[in-house]
């Protein structure tokens, strides 16, 4: 059985990777600086990626670690410790009762850095609660809490627990849920 | 938690669930920038150089 080259492997995982980077910098341009960034150390410590194991995992890993130091570095980000500027953003269904992808996105991006990347992880991109924990740096149960959390602002900011909100989703949100060609 | 609620708490997550892989398959779909495929050439360029160099 022939094994790929580890550099080609990196290259099939890099779609992923870029939309890892763009869903948690919400930024083109600093997302595809970090792709950079991240494409480079992954490329020259190749001999420290573990053959047989995850390397997507590997990879977004990188791509995190670069996020957050940078994030640090640049002391970007707004604080929004109590959640006052996230709660004047929350969503309400079309006057129609329907709840739009639009609407979804906007939740999402209101999100803070560490709920989005968990669900991410873990709601989109199928990692156990523990590898997304151990990507992170954190304990498992902190990872499940951060999704518990980031799955309860999103059900408040959409009214997702109100009876009739997710009964009249848009025909396309409900051809996406039953959708069988959603990658893993 | 009742059964009732948490059959609704597995319809919200799983609505949750969809609507974010639905967001990365689209943003997988993007192409990618010229600046990676430069950089993912110069890469190969230099272990090649280095090959040839032993």
């Amino acid at each position: 059985m022939s094994v790929m080259d580890p550099r080609d492997e990196l290259v099939t995982h890099l779609p992923a990777v870029r939309a890892f980077a763009l869903s948690l910098t919400r930024n083109r341009t600093v997302a595809d600086d970090m792709m950079q960034d991240t494409v480079l150390k992954a490329w020259t410590n190749m001999d420290k990626f573990t053959p047989g194991t995850n390397m997507r995992a590997w990879l977004f890993t990188i791509l995190r670690n670069n996020f957050y130091s940078s994030r640090r570095k640049l002391n970007r980000e707004v604080a929004d410790v109590d959640n006052t500027y996230s709660d004047r953003l929350a969503v309400k269904p079309d006057h129609d009762g329907r709840l739009q992808m639009s609407d979804f996105k906007v939740a999402f991006d209101q999100l803070k850095d560490e709920h989005r990347e968990a669900l991410i992880l873990v709601g989109a991109s199928g990692f156990s609660y523990d590898d997304a924990a151990e990507m992170c740096g954190v304990a498992p149960g902190t990872m499940k809490s951060r999704v518990n959390r980031a799955r309860a602002k999103l059900t408040e900011m959409l009214h997702l627990d109100e009876d009739d909100v997710l009964e009249l989703t848009d025909v396309e949100t409900l051809s996406v849920v039953g959708s069988p060609n959603i990658p893993s | 938690m009742t059964d009732e609620e948490a059959s609704k708490q597995e319809r919200i997550n799983q609505y949750i669930n969809n609507n974010l892989k639905t967001i990365l398959a689209d943003l997988a779909e993007d192409e990618m920038p010229d600046e990676i495929t430069d950089l993912l050439m110069v890469l190969r360029a230099q272990d090649e150089q280095m090959k040839d160099k032993k």
